[in-house]
């Protein structure tokens, strides 16, 4: 294996990270071993694992998916429901979860999978919808409806509720991200991996070779669902409750805006959007209260106290000038990368 | 009975107000293969435009005021999809999965930007008072407004195909959808007509806008979003680049959720949309991908 020592290295030295009692104003609110700041350092550690999840679809296989979010919302809801509403113990919670997730999105990729291209987003972005819908009317009181639901963290592991226990959860996120970082990589370079990537470059050509596209597809699809599912549990925990955002089609949609700007079929792009992504959220919405901020006049502040505009516009601007994302900068000219999805989308 | 009528009317009425928003759609990716993720924006920029002209026009007797907002609106709708084109998508001649990114970029700051200036509530817009009385129908008290609903689409229907069929623009519009390159080779400038699909397709979309405004007499950031969503359902099963079908499926859909939020469970008719959308794939996934091709 080579090129493994870097990301063992860099896992291991994050593991250190609520240890470390040093301050940096600008990045962060309070110190970094503060619960606040491990908190925000531990969702962006779950939006970096989803968001090479949605690279495994996205950047390795070709499939312009709408409907990530309705994965991740699974788990996140889920493990909610069965703990607070159905008055499941935790790990078994978790195993519905998990089997639950799986069926999901076999069923749902089999169906959405028969269709190639454009159809295929419209055709998840569909089914999300669906998904998000089922929680806006909150079926017998469980979702909780607009207002969301929070688990009842009598229920949990006395090690993961508290403050104070804001490092196990940190843990817990990065043993996540390291977990999706390894299986991506170990997926990738399996020989199904081998076909996704043929498929992305050329789905005919994998087709006319004698095997079949559609159920190397749906293992990809599976895959990343069933990652997603992982990281919305872990998310769940994170935040001890559940909210309907991250069932709306703009959830999915910010994925989307976290791998191309990291750099699409890179685990690092994918794992940088994700954790600069969710950085770059919370840290400009702190930052619009802000007096240099505030001292701006209104026609440049209003919009800038919306993360969500800024972030779009960067995005608009990276996909402008910076056509490979942030990993590819000063690596290859040109935006091959994109070309070979562009050529899978358009078939 | 007079429920059912009252269903069935509702139902296209609420097809009309998809159908104006997929038949943009649908033609922007028959011509350009662009999928539009920013056509809710447009939406929403319409919408907001019409309350915006409405409430400066404080003093003015209602009518006059309501067809001064909703020109407005329309108006626009039209630039704003107009300089999208010329500058977002155009520079990235080609690029079809860059020049989607850069729509679904400009959805969500439009909308962010939107709720930064007038917030995330929703905000009343004043309509003649005819649009909120009823007509009574064999027996069903029908609201006005679906009248209109079903009026503009049936105009903007028959006028966009008398446009496509009879216009030497239109012409070039259908042959570009046909083969491009062949259109390029004859010497005539495709992307003009880029530029006029876009802005064809934004006043069809402002128009959704406004008519939602009637609608349900409020204007909120996040309509353009979830109605788009609907559109995309009804253009993937009436088939990209056709008018027709379209307006098929428009109906459908917005019949089939009428009745299944009555007569089986509120809130069911979403759900029983995507499902419908299901079998269709199920049913005919070669059809379906071959109109993509």
């Amino acid at each position: 294996m080579r090129n493994v020592a870097i990301p063992v290295v860099l896992f291991v030295a994050l593991a250190f990270v609520p240890k470390v009692a040093l301050d940096l104003p600008v990045l962060f609110d309070g110190a970094i071993n503060s619960p606040g700041t491990l908190q925000l350092l531990a969702l962006c550690l779950v939006f970096g694992g989803l968001a090479m999840s949605y690279d495994l679809l996205f950047g390795y296989t070709g499939l312009l998916s709408f409907g990530h979010a309705l994965y991740f919302a699974i788990g996140v809801y889920l493990v909610a429901i069965a703990i607070t509403e159905w008055h499941v113990g935790f790990y078994s919670a978790i195993a519905l979860t998990a089997v639950i997730g799986l069926v999901v999105a076999l069923v749902l990729g089999a169906v959405s999978l028969r269709v190639g291209g454009i159809a295929f987003a419209m055709v998840t972005l569909a089914f999300a919808q669906a998904g998000a819908i089922l929680v806006q009317k909150n079926p017998h009181g469980w979702t909780g409806g607009e207002e969301g639901l929070g688990v009842d963290y009598t229920k949990l592991p006395a090690g993961l509720v508290g403050i104070f226990n804001t490092k196990n959860l940190y843990w817990i996120a990065l043993v996540y991200v390291a977990c999706v970082f390894a299986i991506v990589r170990w997926a990738v370079n399996s020989s199904p991996g081998h076909v996704w990537q043929a498929i992305r470059e050329n789905e005919l050509r994998v087709e006319v070779l004698g095997l079949r596209p559609y159920s190397f597809k749906l293992i990809s699809f599976v895959l990343a669902s069933f990652l997603a599912t992982a990281g919305g549990v872990v998310y769940v925990l994170l935040l001890g409750g559940a909210t309907p955002e991250v069932t709306s089609a703009n959830f999915t949609l910010t994925l989307l805006v976290m791998v191309v700007i990291g750099g699409t079929g890179t685990r690092w792009g994918a794992l940088l959007g994700g954790v600069l992504y969710t950085w770059a959220n919370q840290r400009l919405g702190d930052a619009s209260s802000s007096h240099v901020v505030s001292s701006l006049p209104s026609v440049l502040r209003t919009p800038l106290q919306q993360p969500m505009f800024v972030l779009g516009v960067l995005f608009i601007l990276v996909v402008f000038f910076v056509p490979g994302g942030l990993a590819r900068i000063g690596r290859v000219r040109g935006p091959r990368s994109m070309q070979r999805l562009q050529e899978a989308v358009q078939r | 009975m007079s429920t059912f009528v009252l269903l069935t009317v509702t139902g296209v009425g609420l097809g009309a107000l998809y159908f104006l928003i997929a038949s943009g759609l649908s033609l922007i990716y028959g011509l350009m293969g662009v999928l539009n993720f920013a056509h809710g924006a447009f939406l929403t920029v319409g919408a907001y435009a019409m309350w915006f002209t409405e409430s400066k026009l404080g003093g003015v007797a209602v009518l006059p005021r309501f067809l001064l907002g909703s020109l407005a609106g329309l108006v626009v709708g039209a630039v704003f999809a107009a300089l999208v084109e010329y500058v977002l998508i155009r520079p990235l001649y080609r690029r079809h999965i860059e020049q989607v990114l850069v729509t679904v970029g400009l959805a969500l700051a439009t909308t962010a930007l939107v709720v930064s200036i007038w917030g995330n509530d929703a905000r009343p817009v004043p309509a003649p008072a005819w649009l909120g009385e009823t007509t009574t129908v064999l027996g069903a008290h029908i609201p006005n407004d679906r009248w209109l609903l079903i009026a503009t689409a049936l105009v903007v229907l028959f006028g966009l195909n008398a446009f496509l069929r009879r216009t030497r623009y239109g012409l070039v519009i259908r042959a570009g959808v046909e083969n491009r390159a062949m259109v390029t080779a004859l010497g005539i400038d495709v992307r003009r007509a880029f530029t006029l699909v876009f802005a064809i397709g934004g006043v069809a979309a402002a128009l959704a806008g406004v008519l939602s405004n009637v609608y349900f007499s409020t204007v909120d950031p996040s309509r353009g979003t979830s109605l788009l969503i609907f559109a995309f359902i009804v253009v993937v099963i009436g088939g990209l680049g056709s008018l027709r079908g379209t307006a098929a499926a428009a109906l459908v859909v917005g019949l089939v959720q009428q009745y299944a939020n009555y007569y089986a469970s509120s809130g069911l008719g979403d759900l029983s949309v995507v499902l419908l959308l299901g079998l269709v794939l199920l049913v005919r996934p070669r059809g379906l991908s071959a109109s993509f091709a």
